[in-house]
């Protein structure tokens, strides 16, 4: 389909195929029920009116970006969708920070774009059209410098828009200001466009490249997973915790199409299929459950007014329902049994072992098999993380006040938020017919031993390297067994439960003798102090003249690294040249005459 | 039809040996570092008549505490229930090994840590935060090295499969001699040890708060629940040692019925010998400081990556 642009021979194409329409259908499902959420949600939200059409606009704007069908309507679409976000994430210009942080967000959404019509422009040089059909039969045309420098430019570009680290700095703090319902838009389905940018570019428009291609991006991805979640793990703004697990999704995401990548390279087809299946089956699970508990902690923000974990707690008894949809929330980013983000984790952890059965040299097989003990490490921590949110925010004794007169959330927003917990557990239950639809979609992601697995229907099972799992027959066992646990003991006769006070050494049990969630991450701060370099000011003031302590004053944080290490040096490079042109500028009317001088005299010569 | 129910019957038969064998394993672990220690111990079957009692006694709970605290005990239960019903103990391959992986038995142990952790944070007291806190930062060390240990396996058998491994390696027996084959078993002892809660990780005849990890979260429960909880953490011990010794020596398994007599004399062996190193190498340590434990873990990967090196480099 092609509609005539503003301009005389500007064409605004689009088009669907397998991708586009898998993606389309993640973002109008979240989209969705988003928009539900928005309008319970809408309430504790002064300017709803203006942010519903903006919201809208965001979501077409996404399905312009997945349904765009050469350069100029994907940049129009991306930059619809990088602006909209922009005013989106504005919503409450009035609190301090958020001005500045939208504008970190503007600055580096229009960087990543630069780079992304660099590459267009190098691919469309090549093809000598603007068509993204004519760049993808035209793949082979390219050298490799130039596939390489693409390459690049993409990952940078779309590296950003995802969240990669160290091109993620704009993603803890634009999500954490936005509304609840844009935080769950962007973080659950924008960032994922990136990677559907990348995917698009890589495997579609350039040729299979070197190998590097896909250890870097196998490297990226582990890189983001592994410090997204431990940054998550130093968060305790609830909504700040959840944006660094977005990084860590990116992340697993980024290792399946590095693995794919890889394979690619390798020409094994069968390992490129398990790796983008497990990838694309994680962009829909994250997008489901990252929603989910976006919508969690919007319905907690407005039901307490903090997000500060350390002011939670004994949310459960208040907000039965929300604490309930949480915990589905953080059981299935943390990869439990039978839940979805156990199973695209499962497929993940799978296609490593494959690519590490077809990579060669040797020193590659190992490249696969190391990221698998990094996913690993990932996933425990990110179960260490949700049980501290889940724990200190919506468990025991409330902390504050304002924990303590907290109130359910609205119907529209319940409703929103069960469905989409129910969606993990059918996603999770249905991960076999998922990944069969996935590749039904996307010709190079199908798996194709999943049909010839027994049980085909349900399980989950990958040729390559040979292993399988049936999510909806180990979760009937589950309950099956855990109602035997529970009813089994009866047996042996009635006991009465009774409730009573929890020992705290004999006094009274006050909310401040709970572990905070600062205390719940020590052991893992101290044992990765080196990666996450915590700050810790203790400050002690004593009355004047004594020993005695008055107040003690103690604040931890963790050092900025990428800010500082990465960005200032860039940025203060950037100052210093502006100080040389700014010599040039001397603001005298003499030396600007005189410039004009010299630059009609230089033009007379070189016209001459 | 009659063998989905033969798979059946076997698979019900194995779950209720390992449960019945699970306090027996605890107990003779104790009654061996009872003796290298030079104290006389208490009997082997202690275990069983602190469950028996455990299950009659009324229970209490914190009047500060969600559903969690009453949801957990079961949950934890089913997990490693779910376990020790798809893993081969006795009988290889498990018939419901389909079911899932050595991935899928890593995810119940995670569903199990998952809910005690959470019931460790519900009361409200500090002692079961501190339990919760440092049981997921221990976790977290431990799990990267059973996946390499796991990938180390797969790498030669060719699956993730518990059963198709162990069938693999029974009929390649020349295999586990191959240079790799001894470096993987120690970093998968090394994260048992810290999973199960033994020294030099932790030390699980404490009851001084400061130092319990495991007995920390589960200092909250009294009566039946704890009792559920205690068998299922004993559950969880046996099938540990089940998967390491079905991953790295899965000799004498049963594949006939003929074989079973023989298949349960070298299990009940396989096991009182890992009990056995269980006992002198937490006889033999001292508890490491909680912040040294991953020194201990950072080792054991290096070793699961060495092992992983080997077997790519040399085979």
């Amino acid at each position: 389909m092609s509609v005539q642009g503003p301009l005389p021979d500007l064409i605004l194409s689009w088009r669907a195929d397998g991708l586009s329409v898998y993606f389309a259908v993640v973002i109008l499902a979240v989209s969705a029920v988003t928009f539900v959420y928005s309008v319970g949600h809408r309430a504790h939200q002064q300017s709803f009116s203006g942010s519903a059409v903006l919201f809208v606009v965001f979501a077409a704007s996404m399905l312009g970006v997945v349904f765009a069908g050469d350069a100029f309507s994907f940049l129009l679409a991306w930059e619809t969708m990088s602006l909209t976000s922009f005013a989106l994430v504005l919503t409450d210009h009035r609190r301090p920070g958020v001005r500045e942080s939208a504008w970190l967000y503007l600055v580096m959404t229009h960087t990543a774009t630069a780079c992304v019509v660099v590459a267009f422009l190098l691919l469309a040089r090549a093809s000598g059209s603007l068509e993204f059909a004519a760049w993808a039969s035209a793949a082979g045309s390219l050298d490799q410098i130039s596939a390489s420098s693409v390459f690049l430019l993409a990952l940078v570009g779309f590296g950003t828009k995802a969240g990669l680290i160290p091109l993620h700095v704009w993603l803890p703090r634009a999500h954490p200001i936005a509304p609840a319902h844009v935080s769950a838009l962007m973080s659950g389905v924008m960032i994922k466009l990136g990677v559907y940018g990348l995917i698009r570019l890589v495997f579609e428009w350039l040729a299979p490249g070197p190998l590097w291609w896909g250890g870097l991006v196998l490297a990226l991805g582990a890189v983001s997973a592994v410090l997204g979640v431990l940054y998550a793990l130093m968060e305790h703004d609830l909504k700040r915790l959840l944006a660094y697990h977005s990084i860590e999704n990116i992340g697993i995401i980024v290792m399946g199409v590095g693995t794919a990548l890889s394979a690619r390279a390798l020409g094994a087809d069968a390992v490129v299929a398990v790796g983008l299946a497990a990838a694309l089956f994680h962009v829909a699970n994250h997008a489901t459950f990252k929603a989910l508990l976006f919508m969690g902690a919007g319905a907690v923000d407005a039901a307490t007014g903090t997000r500060d974990l350390e002011q939670l707690g004994g949310l459960a008894r208040r907000m039965p329902y929300t604490a309930a949809f949480f915990l589905v929330g953080s059981a299935a980013i943390s990869g439990l049994p039978p839940l979805n983000g156990f199973a695209s984790e499962w497929l993940t952890i799978q296609s490593f072992l494959s690519l590490g059965r077809v990579a060669s040299p040797a020193v590659a097989q190992l490249v696969p098999l190391f990221a698998g003990g990094a996913l690993a490490l990932t996933a425990a921590l990110a179960l260490a993380c949700f049980v501290k949110a889940f724990g200190v925010g919506f468990l025991a004794l409330p902390r504050s006040p304002r924990a303590s007169s907290a109130h359910e959330a609205g119907p529209l927003e319940l409703g929103a938020m069960a469905a989409l917990a129910l969606a993990c557990v059918a996603v999770g239950l249905g991960a076999g017919p998922v990944v069969a639809a996935i590749g039904a979609l996307v010709p190079a992601a199908a798996v194709g031993s999943i049909a010839e697995a027994p049980g085909a229907s349900a399980s989950l099972s990958s040729s390559v390297s040979s292993g399988q799992v049936s999510l909806p027959a180990l979760a009937g066992m589950l309950l099956a067994l855990g109602l035997a646990a529970a009813t089994l003991p009866r047996i042996l006769g009635p006991v009465r439960t009774r409730a009573s006070e929890t020992w705290a050494c004999g006094v009274a049990l006050h909310p401040i003798h709970q572990y905070t969630s600062t205390a719940f991450a020590k052991p893992i701060r101290l044992m990765f102090r080196d990666i996450v370099r915590p700050v810790r000011d203790v400050e002690v003031i004593r009355r004047s003249g004594t020993r005695f302590v008055a107040s003690v004053r103690y604040s931890a944080h963790i050092a900025p690294v990428y800010e500082r290490y990465v960005y200032d040096a860039f940025t203060s490079r950037l100052v210093q040249a502006a100080q040389l042109i700014r010599r040039a500028q001397n603001g005298s009317l003499q030396t600007y005459l005189a410039y004009v001088f010299v630059a009609l005299l230089v033009g007379l010569v070189l016209a001459r | 039809m009659n063998g989905s129910i033969a798979a059946f019957a076997i698979s019900v038969a194995q779950l209720a040996v390992l449960l019945a064998v699970a306090p027996g394993l605890t107990g003779i672990i104790k009654r061996a570092k009872a003796w290298l220690q030079g104290r006389h111990g208490p009997p082997i079957l202690q275990p069983y008549f602190d469950l028996a009692k455990l299950l009659r006694k009324d229970a209490v709970v914190s009047e500060h505490s969600s559903l969690i605290t009453r949801a957990a005990p079961p949950v934890y239960a089913a997990a490693m229930l779910s376990a020790a019903t798809i893993i081969p103990a006795i009988w290889v391959p498990a018939p419901l090994g389909g079911l899932g992986d050595a991935l899928a038995v890593v995810g119940l142990l995670t569903l199990a840590r998952f809910s005690l952790a959470l019931a460790g944070l519900d009361g409200g007291s500090a002692f079961g935060g501190m339990g919760s806190s440092r049981d997921v930062a221990v976790a977290a060390l431990a799990e990267p090295v059973v996946l390499l240990a796991i990938f180390a396996v797969a790498w030669r058998t060719g699956t993730t499969d518990v059963s198709g491994s162990a069938s693999w390696l029974a009929d390649h027996p020349s295999d586990t001699l191959a240079p790799s084959q001894p470096l993987a078993p120690a970093p998968m002892l090394i994260a048992i040890i810290a999973e199960t809660g033994r020294a030099p990780a932790e030390n699980p005849d404490t009851h001084l708060e400061l130092t319990m990890i495991h007995e920390g979260m589960l200092l909250e429960y009294a009566g039946r629940p704890l009792g559920v909880l205690v068998w299922a953490s004993q559950l969880k011990q046996l099938v540990l040692f089940s998967v390491a010794i079905a991953l790295f020596a899965p000799f004498g398994m049963a594949r006939a019925p003929s074989d079973l007599p023989v298949a349960l004399v070298a299990f009940g062996a396989k096991l009182v010998m890992l009990g056995l190193v269980m006992a002198l190498v937490e006889s033999s340590n001292a508890k490491l400081r909680i912040l040294r434990v991953p020194e201990l873990l950072g080792a054991a990967c290096a070793l699961a990556m060495l092992a992983l090196v080997t077997e790519v480099f040399v085979g």
